[in-house]
């Protein structure tokens, strides 16, 4: 089992770097913001499959927190700030 | 046959996860990508989950993972929403 | 397992690293960088967790992955953007070019030169025997130290001064943040679906935050992690267009700020006045002494995170609370 378990993080660093590789192509912000979101869900994965393989309760936790807050990123890069001070 | 069965998920959860990673790199535009993108996030995560909820048998971290699935499924449509918006924005023009 | 995969792994691991910081520092526009690090972050939170390092890696999740992602794409929003390469000015004659090139190389010797020196640094210590004092007498001393994850009772107990010197670092860098004047201008209201997301996004990262807060004691988390958690769920308030995002005002924010070293400082003091060294808590009581300073920590690292965000002095909520009234049904204001 713990075999398939790396089998299956190397699988997903693979998907990792094909995510990397549109962030350093993609030719406008949108398309890079998207690739951080799939890193960011194929770092959920990994940790959940280290949190097994290396016996670590506590990555669980880790995986908790990268998926709460997965959306701010976005939300930050799309916000529109109000042009007048409040 | 519970090992079978959490094995069986998590190798399909990752093929969904290469699957949307190479549509993420071979389609053409923005919005084509953002479909890839949420096949590999609920699909691929979904049934890595299931798998491992599956293999720990442990019913607190099944809970948390189905709280992490959660989380990742409602921040990944609200993301893609947002970028999509963003995008459409920026196309038409202020 | 396979020694072999985990090493595949590792390798993987470390050149995606490499790899995302040397792409981060060589890329000229400010966005696409800050988009890299942030990458670079996430990347980096999956590392610790590798190395075996919870406690970090949940750190790095919040603030590396998360939070600093948010402030600098905030910060990068008002950058101008960078002019095509054809189109600048920069001088082209042969002797800037000169000063130009001679510059670079004496910066690549240097940092040559101190990456060298860290590497023979690195050496030194590996090929050493390795010193067992230091895990050995933290286990000796946990039963003594009022909690039982050894990263809490070194940060909270055995190293207390040098927590509480932090704390005293962040609160100047919040005087600092003050200093810059007024909070950067708000964001527009957020649409139903970003709304929707933050009705129920905040309530559970103020629950984590508490989570994490109550179970530094035993496993992995701390003051710090909730922090940034409670910091994140403020963040998120702000980016929906909220005015109000749990940042208490005027005399109350004050108090937040410099709870952390306050209540550290007034622990420490209390504990001389009954005879004993300053933070050394009696074994009975110090588990519920570490617990009232992290909580007080966490409420101020939260402070201090969200006004970096906001880039300067809030304004106070009674203008606010005025001026949304009149905002109210107007579609933009």
């Amino acid at each position: 089992m713990t075999d398939l378990l790396l089998l299956s993080a190397l699988g997903l660093m693979l998907s990792l770097f094909l995510g990397l590789l549109r962030v350093l192509l993609g030719p406008g912000a949108g398309d890079r913001m998207l690739a951080i979101q799939l890193i960011g869900t194929a770092g959920v994965g990994m940790l959940l499959l280290l949190n097994v393989l290396l016996n670590q309760p506590a990555l669980l936790d880790v995986a908790l927190i990268l998926a709460l807050l997965a959306a701010v990123a976005a939300a930050a890069f799309t916000g529109q700030q109000q042009t007048h001070h409040d | 046959m519970i090992n079978v069965l959490s094995a069986i998920l998590i190798l399909v959860g990752v093929f969904f996860y290469l699957a949307g990673s190479i549509g993420l790199l071979r389609l053409p535009d923005l919005y084509s990508r953002l479909h890839a993108l949420t096949k590999a996030d609920n699909l691929g995560l979904g049934l890595l989950i299931a798998g491992m909820a599956l293999h720990s048998q442990d019913l607190l971290i099944m809970l948390k993972l189905l709280l992490i699935w959660l989380a990742v499924l409602a921040a990944s449509a609200t993301s893609a929403h947002l970028i999509a918006r963003q995008a459409r924005r920026q196309e038409t023009g202020p | 397992m396979n020694p072999t995969s985990l090493l595949v792994f590792d390798a993987l691991l470390l050149l995606s690293i490499v790899g995302l910081a040397w792409a981060s520092l060589a890329t000229t526009d400010a966005r696409r960088c800050v988009i890299l690090f942030m990458a670079f972050g996430l990347v980096l939170a999956v590392a610790w967790g590798r190395l075996l390092a919870p406690d970090v890696a949940l750190a790095e999740a919040a603030i590396g992955a998360g939070l600093s992602g948010a402030l600098l794409l905030a910060a990068a929003h008002g950058q101008p953007r960078p002019l095509p390469p054809e189109s600048t000015n920069a001088p082209r004659n042969h002797g800037a070019a000169g000063v130009g090139v001679v510059l670079r190389w004496a910066v690549t010797l240097l940092c040559t030169a101190l990456a060298g020196t860290l590497a023979w640094a690195l050496l030194q210590v590996f090929s050493s025997t390795p010193h067992d004092m230091l895990p050995g007498a933290i286990s000796e001393n946990l039963a003594a130290s009022g909690v039982s994850n050894p990263v809490t009772a070194v940060l909270l107990n055995f190293r207390a001064y040098d927590t509480l010197l932090e704390l005293a670092v962040l609160l100047s860098a919040v005087l600092g943040i003050f200093a810059l004047g007024q909070a950067n201008p708000g964001y527009q209201p957020a649409g139903p679906v970003f709304d929707g997301l933050v009705r129920w996004l905040v309530p559970v990262l103020i629950l984590t935050a508490g989570y994490l807060l109550w179970v530094g004691a035993h496993a992995p988390g701390g003051a710090f992690q909730a922090g940034a958690m409670l910091a994140a769920a403020g963040v998120v308030l702000r980016l929906a267009g909220r005015s109000r995002i749990g940042l208490p005002d005027g005399f109350v924010l004050r108090i937040v700020m410099a709870a952390g070293v306050g209540v550290f400082l007034l622990v420490g003091l209390a504990l001389l006045l009954l005879g004993r060294p300053f933070l050394g808590y009696p074994p009975a009581w110090a588990g519920a002494l570490i617990l009232l300073i992290e909580t007080a920590a966490m409420l101020s690292i939260a402070a201090t995170l969200v006004l970096a965000f906001l880039g300067g002095q809030p304004q106070s909520t009674g203008v606010k609370a005025a001026a949304d009234r009149q905002c109210e049904g107007i579609s933009r204001c």
